[in-house]
C-alpha cells in the first residue's frame, strides 16, 4: 500500500530511532568495565572488578535479592487484580465503571513521588511498619493498571464471535476456556507481567541506589549489563512462544499476537 | 435515569468516598506523631550486642577496611544505607513513623540535620560516659551546638571537614585565593555549587570579610538586613553557576567531565578527583572556610542500641578515626589519631589539620542549623525555614 | 428412533446450555470473588491520597518541625503569591508538553513500520529492542546520558572528530528535553502501535482507490485512528515527566527544578505539608488532562 519512498523513509526514521534507544544502552554497558569510579568520557580503562564487586558484596545482592521478591509479589497481585477488573469490565456493563477504570489509571497517571509520599503517610497514619509487604503494596498499585490494561485490550480485539463459533463446534466451556480464550490471554500476561515486573525491579534499583548513587554506579552498571543479558533471551523466546497464536486475531497479518506478547495493550 | 446521569452520580461517589476518606485520616492524624519526649540521658551501660546494626551513613563511613573487624569483634553484623545528601538523611529517619522506623539504630547526621532530628524527637540522648575516646576530643567537639542540646548528648562527634574551593589548575590560571571568585562573573559559567540552604551561609561567610558594614558576626544568625544582602548576592551568583550538584559524586563528575572548572566542594572530592588524573587543586583561602562535622546520631527507635554503643565506642578509637580520615579524606576529632595518620600516611596528621592549636578552629565555621534566638534575646535571626525558602528562590 | 434422535438431541442442547452457562460462570464467579480485594485496593490507594492532602491544610512548627494539626491555607497562599512556585510550575509542564510533543513524532514513524511494514519475524526483534531499556535501569540511562552530553563527552568527540564545535548541552533544560524524551519513548510506542496496527488494510485500500494520496490518507484516515493511541501514550509521557524529580537533579542545570524536586526537598526539609500542597498542582494538571483524554477516546484505545 504504502509507496516504495515512504517504506524506506519510514525504516530509515525506525533505525534512527531504535538507535537512539541503544546507543545509551551499549555505552552503559562498556562502563560496566570501566575502571574508574568516576564516569567520564572515553572509558579509562578495563576492569571485571564490578562483576566480582557485584556479586561478593551482601548489600548488592540484598537489593537485588530485594528487587527480585518485590517484583515477583507485586506481579503476582497485579496479573490477579489486573486481570480481574479487566475481566469485570469487559464483561459487565455496571454502576460506576468509568470511575473504576479511571481509578485504575490514576496510580500510573499520578506522579511517582506523590503516589509514594501518599502511601508512606498512610502507612503511617494506620501505624503499619514499613516492610517488603509495604513496598509490594505500593509498587502493586501502578502494577495492575498495566496487567489491566494488556488484558482489556486483548478481550477487546478478540472477537466474541469465537467463543459463540467454539460453542456451536460443541467445544464445552473447558474447551473453549483451554482452547479459545487462554492462548488469547496467556500472552497477554506474559506481556503485561514482563512490563510489570521490569518496572518494579527497575523502581527498587532507582530507590536503592539514587542515594549517593556514583559510588555505587558502576556496580549498577555491572547489574544492569547482566539484566540486560539475562532477559534478552527469555524475552525473545517469549516473543517466539507467543508469536504463533494468532486464533482470535483479525484478518491480514498472521501473527501479530508477538506484539500484544510483550505489551501491545496501553491505557 | 440517563446514562450520563448516572456516569455523574458514579463521580460523585468517588468523591464522596474520597471525602469521607480525608475526615477519616484527618481523625487518624490527631493522635500522630509528638515531638515532645522526656530525654533520658540514655542507657547505664553496655550489654551484649544483639548481632546486628543498621547505619544511615555518608558513603565510607563504614568501610569495611575498619568495619569487617568491629563486626568479628562484636558479633554485630552491619547493615549500611549509603545516604547521598543530608536531607535524605532526615526523610530515612523520618520513614516509618519516625525515629528512624524501628529499623535504624545509627546515623552520621551532618550539622545541618542534626538539630532538625533532635527537635523532630527522632535521636535520643547518648550516655557520653559509655564513649571513653569522649574525653580526648578536642574541646570544641565534645559537646558542640549541633549535637548536644540541654547538656544531653544526642549523639558523638566523629570527623569534620572544611568546605573547601577547588579548582581545575590549567584552566584556572593564577589559582583563585579567596572566596570572592565564586562571585567573579570572570568565570562565568564554570562555577559548581551545592545545592543545599546551608550555602547561604557561605555567601553570608565571604559579605562578613569583603562588607564589614553589615555587621555579620557568624553566618548562621543573621537579621533580615544581613539575610537579604546575603540572598542578593546569591541571586547575582546564580547567573555566573552551571550546576548545583546534589550529590558531591555529581559535582566531581562535572570536574571530571570537564564542565565546570571551579566551585565548592569537599576534600574527599578532591582526592576522588586527583586519584584519577583530573588536574585540580583545593585552596582554603586565608579567611577561613565554612565547615561540616558529622555525628553518629542515635535513633529513638534503635533495634540494636548495644551495638550502636559499641559501634560509637570503636569509632572514636584514635587507630579508627585515623583509618576513616584517610579514606574519606576529613579530620578525626580525636587528637590522639595524630601519629596513626602518620603512620598510614607520613605527614598526614598536619595535612588534615589535626595538630593545630585550638584557635585555628575559629576560622571553621561549622553547619548548624540556624534559629531565630542568635544571642541578645532578641529572636530576630532568619529561621531555617525562611532559609530553605530563599535558597528555593535562588537555586528554582 | 425419532423420538430418540430427538432426546438426543435435546440432552445435547442442554449440555451445551449449561456449558453456555458454566463459561460464563467462570468470569462472574471471579468478579464476585475478586471484587472485594479491588474495591480493598482502591480504599487503600484513594486513602493514601486523601491522608496527604488533608496534610496540605497542616503546617509545621517553625522551631521543632513538627506537623500542627491546625487548620489553614498558608501553604496555598504561599504557592500562589511567591512568583518562584509558578515559574517552576511553568517549566515543568511546558516540558512534559514538549517531551510528549517529540516522542509522539519519534514513536509514530516506528510503531507505523512495526505495526504495517515489518515482516513478522522483524517485528518480534523490534519489540524486543523497544522494550529492552525498560529492563535497564532508568538511572543508569539518566547517568550514561550525563556521560554523552558533558563537555568532555562522547557527543562533543563525536562532533569535534567531524570538525563542528561542542554542543555545549550538559546542564541545560535542552539536556532534560532530551533525556526525559528517551526514557519514556517506550511508553509511547507501544500505544501508538496498538492503534496503527487495529487501522483494517481496506481502509487504506478504501482511501487510495478514492484517490487519495498518500500524504492525504495518512492525514485523513491514519492519523485520525492513531490519535487515541497517541493520547493514551502521551499520558505516560506527560505524567511521567510532570512528576520526575531525578533527571532534573542529574542533568539539569542551574534554574531547571521541577515540582518534583520542591517536593523532595520539603520531604527531606522535612515540611510534609507544604510539600503535600505543591504536590495538589500535578495532581489538579493530570485530572484535567485524564478528562481531555477520556474525549480524545484515549481510555478505548487499547
Amino acid at each position: 500500500m504504502e509507496t516504495r519512498g515512504t517504506r524506506i523513509g519510514l525504516g530509515v526514521a525506525t533505525v534512527a530511532v531504535i538507535a537512539f534507544l541503544w546507543l545509551p544502552l551499549l555505552l552503559i554497558m562498556a562502563y560496566a568495565f570501566n575502571s574508574s569510579t568516576i564516569q567520564s568520557w572515553p572509558i579509562s580503562g578495563f576492569t571485571l572488578h564490578w562483576f566480582r564487586e557485584a556479586w561478593h558484596d551482601p548489600e548488592v545482592r540484598r537489593s537485588v535479592e530485594l528487587s527480585l521478591k518485590v517484583g515477583l509479589a507485586a506481579t503476582a497481585i497485579a496479573l490477579v487484580l489486573g486481570t480481574a477488573a479487566a475481566a469485570a469490565i469487559y464483561r459487565f456493563r455496571f454502576f460506576g465503571r468509568e470511575a473504576v477504570s479511571f481509578l485504575l489509571l490514576l496510580p500510573i497517571a499520578l506522579p511517582g513521588i506523590i503516589t509514594g509520599m501518599a502511601l508512606n503517610s498512610f502507612f503511617n497514619f494506620g501505624g503499619v511498619q514499613l516492610s517488603m509487604w509495604t513496598i509490594v503494596a505500593g509498587h502493586a498499585t501502578f502494577c495492575v493498571v498495566i496487567v489491566y490494561n494488556n488484558v482489556l485490550a486483548r478481550l477487546r480485539r478478540s472477537s466474541p464471535s469465537l467463543i459463540e463459533a467454539s460453542m456451536d463446534l460443541g467445544a464445552d466451556g473447558w474447551q473453549t476456556f483451554r482452547w479459545v480464550i487462554w492462548p488469547a490471554l496467556s500472552t497477554a500476561l506474559v506481556a503485561g507481567g514482563l512490563l510489570a515486573f521490569a518496572l518494579s525491579f527497575d523502581e527498587v534499583i532507582v530507590t536503592t541506589f539514587t542515594a549517593g548513587a556514583q559510588t555505587t554506579l558502576p556496580i549498577v552498571n555491572a547489574i544492569v549489563f547482566v539484566v540486560i543479558l539475562a532477559t534478552v533471551i527469555p524475552v525473545t523466546i517469549a516473543q517466539r512462544l507467543t508469536g504463533d497464536t494468532g486464533v482470535l486475531r483479525r484478518g491480514a497479518a498472521a501473527s501479530k499476537a508477538a506484539a500484544a506478547a510483550t505489551g501491545g495493550g496501553a491505557v | 435515569m440517563t446514562q450520563a446521569r448516572k456516569r455523574y452520580l458514579a463521580w460523585a461517589v468517588v468523591a464522596l468516598l474520597t471525602g469521607a476518606l480525608a475526615v477519616a485520616a484527618a481523625g487518624c492524624g490527631g493522635g500522630g506523631k509528638s515531638s515532645k519526649s522526656k530525654p533520658t540521658s540514655g542507657q547505664a551501660s553496655i550489654g551484649k550486642g544483639e548481632g546486628a546494626l543498621n547505619l544511615i551513613e555518608w558513603p565510607y563511613y563504614s568501610d569495611p577496611k575498619f568495619a569487617k573487624k568491629f563486626e568479628q569483634r562484636s558479633g554485630c553484623k552491619i547493615h549500611r544505607k549509603d545516604a547521598g545528601s543530608s536531607n535524605q538523611m532526615v526523610s530515612l529517619m523520618r520513614t516509618g513513623g519516625g525515629g528512624g522506623g524501628g529499623q535504624w539504630d545509627l546515623v552520621s547526621a551532618s550539622g545541618d540535620a542534626s538539630l532538625r532530628l533532635i527537635r523532630g524527637g527522632d535521636v535520643k540522648p547518648v550516655n557520653i560516659n559509655l564513649i571513653p575516646s569522649w574525653n580526648d576530643f578536642i574541646p570544641i567537639f565534645k559537646s558542640p551546638a549541633h549535637n548536644t542540646v540541654d547538656g544531653k548528648h544526642y549523639g558523638v562527634s566523629l570527623q569534620w571537614g572544611p568546605n573547601v574551593l577547588l579548582y581545575n589548575a590549567t584552566k584556572i590560571k593564577p589559582g583563585p585565593t579567596s572566596w570572592a571568585a565564586l562571585y567573579d562573573p570572570k568565570y562565568k559559567g564554570q562555577i559548581t555549587i551545592p545545592n543545599n540552604p546551608i550555602q547561604i551561609a557561605d555567601a553570608a561567610f565571604y559579605l562578613q570579610h569583603s562588607q564589614p558594614d553589615l555587621g555579620i558576626k557568624d553566618p548562621y544568625e543573621l537579621n533580615k538586613k544581613q539575610f537579604d544582602a546575603t540572598i542578593a548576592l546569591l541571586k547575582n551568583q546564580r547567573k555566573l553557576v552551571k550546576l548545583y550538584w546534589n550529590y558531591d559524586t555529581d559535582g566531581r563528575a562535572a570536574f571530571a567531565n570537564g564542565d565546570v572548572s571551579l566551585g565548592a566542594i569537599w576534600p574527599v572530592d578532591t582526592l576522588a578527583l586527583q586519584a584519577k588524573g583530573v588536574p585540580v587543586k583545593e585552596v582554603i583561602p586565608a579567611v577561613g572556610a565554612t565547615g561540616w562535622a558529622d555525628t553518629w546520631m542515635l535513633a529513638k527507635k534503635a533495634p540494636h542500641p548495644n551495638c550502636a554503643y559499641l559501634w560509637m565506642k570503636y569509632v572514636t578509637t584514635p587507630q579508627v578515626e585515623a583509618q576513616q580520615a584517610l579514606i574519606f579524606g576529613e579530620t578525626p576529632v580525636n587528637p590522639k589519631a595524630c601519629p596513626f595518620m602518620n603512620k598510614i600516611e607520613a605527614g598526614s596528621c598536619a595535612k588534615y589539620h589535626l595538630n593545630e592549636p585550638l584557635n585555628y578552629y575559629n576560622t571553621i565555621k561549622f553547619w548548624k542549623t540556624p534559629i531565630p534566638d542568635c544571642g541578645g534575646g532578641k529572636n530576630d535571626c532568619m529561621n531555617y525555614n525562611a532559609w530553605q525558602t530563599a535558597w528555593t528562590q535562588v537555586t528554582g | 428412533m425419532t423420538q430418540l434422535v430427538e432426546a438426543g438431541a435435546s440432552l445435547r442442547s442442554a449440555r451445551l446450555r449449561l456449558s453456555a452457562a458454566l463459561w460464563r460462570r467462570p468470569w462472574l464467579k471471579l468478579a464476585l470473588l475478586l471484587a472485594a480485594p479491588v474495591l480493598v485496593f482502591a480504599v487503600v490507594y484513594l486513602g493514601a491520597l486523601a491522608s496527604l492532602f488533608v496534610s496540605a491544610f497542616w503546617q509545621i512548627d517553625s522551631f521543632t518541625a513538627a506537623v500542627v494539626h491546625k487548620w489553614t491555607l498558608d501553604n496555598f497562599r504561599t504557592l500562589w503569591h511567591d512568583h518562584t512556585y509558578w515559574r517552576i510550575t511553568g517549566r515543568t509542564i511546558g516540558l512534559a508538553a514538549a517531551v510528549t510533543v517529540t516522542d509522539a513524532v519519534l514513536a509514530f514513524p516506528l510503531a507505523y513500520f512495526m505495526a504495517r511494514i515489518a515482516p513478522p519475524r522483524w517485528r518480534a526483534l523490534l519489540f524486543v529492542a523497544v522494550l529492552l531499556p525498560l529492563w535497564s535501569s532508568y538511572l543508569v540511562r539518566i547517568y550514561a546520558w550525563r556521560t554523552i552530553l558533558a563537555k568532555n563527552g562522547a557527543l562533543n568527540w563525536v562532533l569535534n572528530g567531524i570538525g563542528l564545535p561542542d554542543a555545549g548541552l550538559a546542564y541545560t533544560n535542552t539536556a532534560m528535553w532530551i533525556v526525559f524524551s528517551y526514557v519514556w519513548l517506550p511508553f509511547m510506542v507501544l500505544p501508538v502501535y496498538a492503534a496503527l496496527e487495529r487501522i483494517p488494510d481496506n481502509y487504506l485500500e478504501a482511501s487510495q482507490d478514492l484517490g487519495a494520496k498518500g500524504s492525504r490518507t495518512l492525514r485523513s484516515v491514519i492519523l485520525p485512528l492513531a490519535i487515541p493511541g497517541i493520547v493514551a501514550g502521551s499520558i505516560f509521557t506527560f505524567s511521567l515527566t510532570l512528576g520526575d524529580f531525578i533527571t532534573p537533579a542529574l542533568v539539569g542545570g542551574a534554574g531547571s527544578s521541577f515540582i518534583g524536586n520542591i517536593v523532595e526537598d520539603k520531604v527531606g526539609q522535612p515540611d510534609i505539608p507544604f510539600a503535600a500542597a505543591f504536590a495538589t498542582v500535578p495532581v489538579v494538571v493530570m485530572g484535567i488532562y485524564l478528562l481531555i483524554a477520556r474525549r480524545l477516546g484515549a481510555f478505548e484505545a487499547v
